[in-house]
């Protein structure tokens, strides 16, 4: 088959054409001088050689029938090989020219099998691909996706954008003293906030904290201003119902410097609220409010996130969401742990977690969070 | 607190629409939580005078009235109300009135008898829940006037939800006094009356704790109608805010609350003796609070109003049952007084009461309103129920109008706090019109805040009343100078990531568990217990983080999600002798398969060595030794259980969930992991050691030793024996059985050498692997498997 052996990108048929003007210009040339009869036999006997030899080539089909193709022309004891050892027969003037044919025939037919061997490679080739071919739609083998917890995703973001306006992550222990969640907040005993905080506490003066809050006093404590902290962790309240869950999150933030005002404030968390939610034209408006531990204190309501404003059940019709509460530092706060309140100034600000993730994740259910189902977690990816 | 809108403006005027006005009052602190009308849509109801009340002829529960109703004729009205009777008046519906919920009324017939409208009860009209019978009007009004006017009906409710700094706002007073600096717009407060004395009938008082009740007034009122009816426009307006109307008495001590903010109390002066003494309750004396359904054990931090025979009220709180008013009561001892937040912060709470006069006194009423409140209450009592009243005995003096001490607001600190310069004339009108005392000086301004604003005691208050009344959203907004970026902690994120692309859900799990299930985990912890747990599930501190996540894992099981990897990050609570240790734990779970069911072969399940090798994971930068040593611990598997070590340091557990806890949490088999999160997040940097240009060799030994040998030992001799050209050991086959004798066992290890300033031949190779032998001939009596 021609197709087989000119394998590749030569022509149809070229080889053979090469093999055909190479072979007879040679024998007329010596013909015309020596013996014509020896020699155009030698000649003749080759051709026939050569074209047989083409057509086992042509037959093979491994590379074991090629090889054994090979042995029977080209070996020691090839037919072509025996036709050198008959040289010694011819005259002696004739020998050369012979001799150069028997070569010329011998390095056609080497030829033939290497290009005969190359395409047989690449055939086999083939149907070693061919055979390995496999249904590229199967299910891909893979380790089970696995997710961070939305709540610890959401605070690693919150984490992330304070961390570049230079606050530190603080931690503190969840089982709190009284001071620390309360008095140091200036929440005395019996103030009506501590009745707000529906606390759980364990005896007289140890309770689960009921705000991250208590992290700033210990900050506070240990370091001086300036100080640009923000305490994320876990806060408990005696309460449990479709919209309050026992345990919760907080992230608390602080700032406290020579010149700290409530403009700062304002700018700061309004750039984070933007931030969080990916929109920078999300209006964000400040009420007052009330917080034992700041003065002036407000809080923070941002443009609903599901229908822009314009009211829905969401934000009970109001186009508002509350999401913060904030303030200056109160100067008693700053009082109990030694600043002096008339050097420094200070904000601090407050947040759920929960409600974040809740508001940035449309998540509709509190409970979610805590029922650990894999099925909700797993819908958090690994970077959602 | 509800503010009906037509009763604000007896106060001042408002032009503003509800709804702007609530957003005023939002925008300055007081959140409007709702509007609501006062009444819902209803049309063509009248004020019905039934002229007669005859009986049906077919119904024995009807009756048809003739009703004056405005038309030329009386209308005929069949009416199933029990209190229907001539002479009263009532609301009618007329034919083609639509009442609330479009209820439309046509002429229809009763059993026979056409009826011409409908009369109407509370309920039917939409005004409260009372649908006993029909509502009684008062007999002032007339006959055929449109009902929505001749109660006022057209009105708005501002619901606003008050914080606790605001008790000033807890009467109609202090919210026209807050709408008025709102506004701008002066308060035109009603005239203060007072009310002629006309008896000598009085009661002495004793005030025994002048500290908790620094004024108290009581006067008797005598004579009086106890079952008059409390006029409909009082009716009216504490329907408004949200009060229930009960008697003629409660009412007006209610309304006067509502108007002024000071609560008040009557009791029934039969039943109270005299003197009246206000004192601290004493050890194991009690009270049957108002309507008797109650008794509480009152303790001396309790305040009391008291009667020689023992306490008659919980005072600033509520009543008792003993002392009150009823509809026989002709005589009444009015109390009016002030007591201190602090003496009463809590003390309703700590008997599981909440009430109207709790709440306020408990964040503070305004000390000067006790005279005109008493007058006010006096003088609509007499109105309503006639009689004659008493002096007034007073003890205690009643203070200033403003706050002895001055406070000093600087225009500096303003700017300060603020970030921005306001105009001396607006500081000064904002204060004066919340009713401060301002007087200019060489610093700024010396500020005597009224009685009623206990919130109001230095410079930041006064700020924030600036600040607030100017608007929060009119004040600027800066960013403070920047600062160099913090570096988030990378070491527990990495952490946490890694095991989420390790297939591992995060779960967050409560920090309090069953103390049963504390005990099962943890037997040789006393957890810590909460005094109040919501629950007995979540009653104590977790001493580790185990039971949360079997929970989660039985949790998902039987959802049928059975492959879990979890793990949790948070701390726990371990009381011991020095206290509790509250500690950061990084803590696991995986049970089911190995890998996600695929369409080739089957996936195995996973077992400790899965477990294990995920602590190994997590441990591979703490730059310490690693290693495990079989130990038990009572919630892990008796045989699969390994305490984890680095440098000898013990930093948590690895091992099987013990079969007993796996059918107690209903769990299919887990395997579990706790480690120190401080540790293993502690990894320190990475330093660079040279690499070998020369070829590492493999050598192969088969040792036979004893199966008791632990693998970790026979590898932690080899490393011992410190042989500088092993790179590494690697165990990669462990055999009994066949070819060995009982008791033994055949660990293939594979020996890397490599040298680094040379190929290794043969030569090499022997010595180390004599040595390697030799060692562990010695050590375990291993020899090499023929």
């Amino acid at each position: 088959m021609p197709s087989l052996f000119c394998f590749g990108n030569r022509k149809r048929g070229a080889c053979k054409a090469a093999a055909r003007t190479r072979g007879p210009l040679p024998c007329r040339r010596t013909g015309g001088r020596g013996g014509p009869y020896q020699s155009g036999e030698v000649v003749e006997q080759l051709q026939q050689l050569v074209a047989e030899a083409r057509e086992r080539v042509e037959g093979a089909t491994d590379l074991k029938a090629l090889d054994e193709v090979r042995v029977h022309y080209l070996g020691k004891k090839g037919a072509l090989t025996a036709q050198l050892k008959e040289l010694g027969k011819l005259p002696a003037e004739e020998r050369p020219a012979a001799g150069q044919k028997v070569n010329e025939a011998k390095t056609e037919v080497a030829g033939l099998i290497e290009s005969r061997k190359e395409a047989l490679a690449q055939s086999a080739l083939a149907e070693q691909l061919a055979g390995e071919q496999v249904d590229v739609t199967l299910p891909g083998r893979r380790q089970a996706d696995g997710a961070l917890h939305p709540i610890t995703q959401t605070l690693e973001r919150i984490e992330t954008f304070f961390a570049g306006l230079g606050f530190r992550v603080a931690e503190g222990p969840e089982v709190e003293d009284d001071f620390h969640n309360f008095e140091a907040l200036n929440i005395p005993e019996h103030h009506p906030a501590r009745a707000m905080h529906d606390t759980f506490y364990f005896d007289a003066h140890r309770v689960l904290r009921t705000h991250t809050s208590p992290v700033q006093i210990r900050t506070m404590e240990q370091e001086r201003p300036p100080l640009r902290v923000i305490a994320p962790g876990r806060v408990y309240r005696c309460d449990s119902d479709l919209t309050h869950s026992p345990m919760f999150h907080q992230v608390e933030g602080l700032c406290v410097d020579t010149d700290i005002t409530f403009a700062d404030l304002r700018g700061v968390l309004s750039a984070f609220l933007q931030a969080f939610f990916d929109r920078d034209d999300l209006a964000t408006r400040f009420r007052p409010s009330y917080f034992p531990f700041t003065e002036p204190s407000a809080e923070v309501d941002i443009q609903c996130v599901h229908c822009g404003g314009d009211g829905c059940r969401v934000c009970s019709h109001t186009g508002w969401l509350e999401v913060m509460g904030c303030g200056m530092v109160h100067p008693n706060v700053l009082g109990h742990v030694g600043i002096d309140a008339e050097q420094y100034t200070g904000f601090a600000f407050g947040l759920g977690v929960e409600r974040m993730a809740m508001l940035r994740h449309g998540v509709n259910d509190l409970r979610l969070f805590f029922d650990n189902d894999i099925r909700f977690i797993g819908q958090f990816g690994q970077t959602g | 607190m509800r503010i009906s809108v037509q009763w604000l403006q007896e106060w001042l005027q408002i032009d503003e629409t509800p709804e702007a006005l609530g957003h005023r009052l939002t925008m300055a602190g007081l959140e409007l939580d709702a509007v609501e009308p006062a009444a819902p849509d209803f049309s063509g109801v009248r004020v019905g005078h039934v002229l007669s009340v005859e009986p049906h002829p077919d119904a024995d529960r009807l009756r048809v009235c003739r009703v004056e109703a405005g038309e030329a004729e009386p209308l005929t009205i069949v009416c199933g109300a029990p209190n229907v009777h001539e002479g009263m008046r009532a609301p009618v519906a007329v034919i083609g009135a639509v009442l609330p919920g479009d209820f439309r009324i046509k002429r229809s017939k009763l059993r026979g008898v056409a009826s011409e409208g409908m009369l109407c009860s509370a309920r039917e009209l939409g005004l409260s829940e009372d649908a006993a019978g029909l509502l009684a009007l008062p007999a002032t009004l007339e006959a055929g006037q449109d009902l929505r006017e001749a109660l006022a009906l057209d009105d708005t409710i501002l619901e606003v939800d008050l914080t606790p700094n605001r008790a000033d706002c807890l009467g109609m007073r202090g919210i026209a006094r807050e709408c008025s600096a709102l506004l701008d717009r002066p308060l035109q407060a009603p005239a203060a009356s007072v009310v002629g004395v006309a008896s000598a009938a009085g009661v002495a008082v004793d005030v025994r704790d002048p500290e908790a009740c620094p004024l108290y007034a009581a006067r008797v009122l005598e004579g009086l109608d106890a079952q008059a009816a409390t006029p409909l426009w009082m009716t009216e307006r504490l329907r408004r805010a949200g009060v229930r109307p009960l008697s003629a008495i409660v009412d007006v001590t209610n309304y006067v609350m509502l108007e002024l903010g000071q609560p008040l109390h009557a009791f029934d002066a039969g039943r109270t003796g005299d003197p009246i003494v206000v004192r601290r309750a004493e050890k194991g004396e009690s009270l049957t609070l108002l309507g008797g359904d109650q008794t509480v054990k009152l303790s001396p931090q309790d305040v009391v109003i008291a009667s020689a025979e023992g306490p008659l009220a919980l005072a600033g709180v509520m009543g008792g049952a003993a002392s009150a008013v009823d509809d026989a009561t002709t005589r009444v001892i009015l109390e009016c007084a002030h007591f201190t937040p602090r003496a009463l912060a809590g003390r309703a709470r700590a008997h599981g009461l909440h009430t109207d006069a709790s709440h306020r006194f408990e964040r503070g009423v305004d000390p000067t309103l006790v005279p005109q409140a008493m007058e006010r209450a006096t003088q609509l009592l007499l109105e309503i129920c006639g009689g004659q009243c008493g002096p007034v005995e007073q003890v205690g003096e009643t203070p200033s109008s403003h706050g002895e001490s001055a406070i000093t607001l600087r225009p500096s600190r303003v700017q300060r706090l603020l970030g921005v310069t306001l105009q001396a004339t607006e500081v000064e009108r904002i204060l004066r019109a919340l009713d401060c005392q301002v007087t200019t000086t060489d610093e700024g301004w010396s500020v005597h805040a009224p009685r009623a604003r206990f919130d109001l005691e230095r410079e930041e208050d006064l700020i924030e009343e600036l600040a607030r009344v100017h608007g929060y959203d009119a004040l600027p907004q800066t960013l403070p100078k920047p600062v160099a970026p913090a570096t988030p902690d990378a070491g527990l994120r990495s952490l946490r990531t890694g095991l989420a692309r390790q297939g591992f859900h995060e779960i967050i799990s409560f920090s309090f568990v069953a103390r049963e299930a504390a005990q099962a985990f943890y037997p040789d912890v006393e957890p810590l217990a909460l005094a109040n747990p919501i629950s007995s599930d979540l009653a104590v501190m977790r001493p580790g983080l185990w039971p949360g996540l079997v929970t989660t894992a039985a949790y998902n099981q039987a959802r049928q999600q059975s492959d879990l990897r979890l793990f949790e990050h948070g701390l726990r609570f371990v009381p011991d002798a020095s206290g509790l240790r509250q500690e950061a734990r990084l803590a696991g779970l995986i049970g089911g398969r190995a890998h996600p069911e695929f369409w080739q072969g089957a996936a195995r399940e996973l077992d400790f060595f899965d477990a294990k090798g995920v602590v190994e994971g997590l441990c591979a930068r703490v730059g310490g030794r690693l290693g495990f040593c079989a130990e038990r611990h009572p919630a892990l598997h008796d045989g699969q259980s390994a305490r984890v070590l680095v440098d000898d340091q013990a930093i948590g557990w690895v091992g099987r969930l013990h079969p007993s806890l796996c059918e107690r949490f209903d769990v299919d088999p887990v395997y579990l992991f706790d480690l120190d999160a401080v540790a293993v997040v502690r990894a320190p940097v990475a330093q660079f050691a040279p690499l070998s240009p020369y070829p590492s060799i493999r050598r192969d030994l088969a040792l036979v030793v004893s199966e008791s040998v632990a693998a970790g030992d026979v590898l932690a001799a080899i490393d011992e024996l410190n042989l500088g050209l092993v790179q590494d050991v690697r165990l990669f086959d462990v055999y009994q059985g066949k070819g060995l004798n009982p008791g033994e066992k055949s660990l293939a290890l594979g020996l890397i050498l490599r040298a680094f300033d040379r190929t290794l031949g043969e030569q090499d190779v022997a010595g180390v692997t004599d040595a390697v032998v030799r060692h562990l001939q010695t050590r375990f009596n291993a020899t090499l498997r023929q």
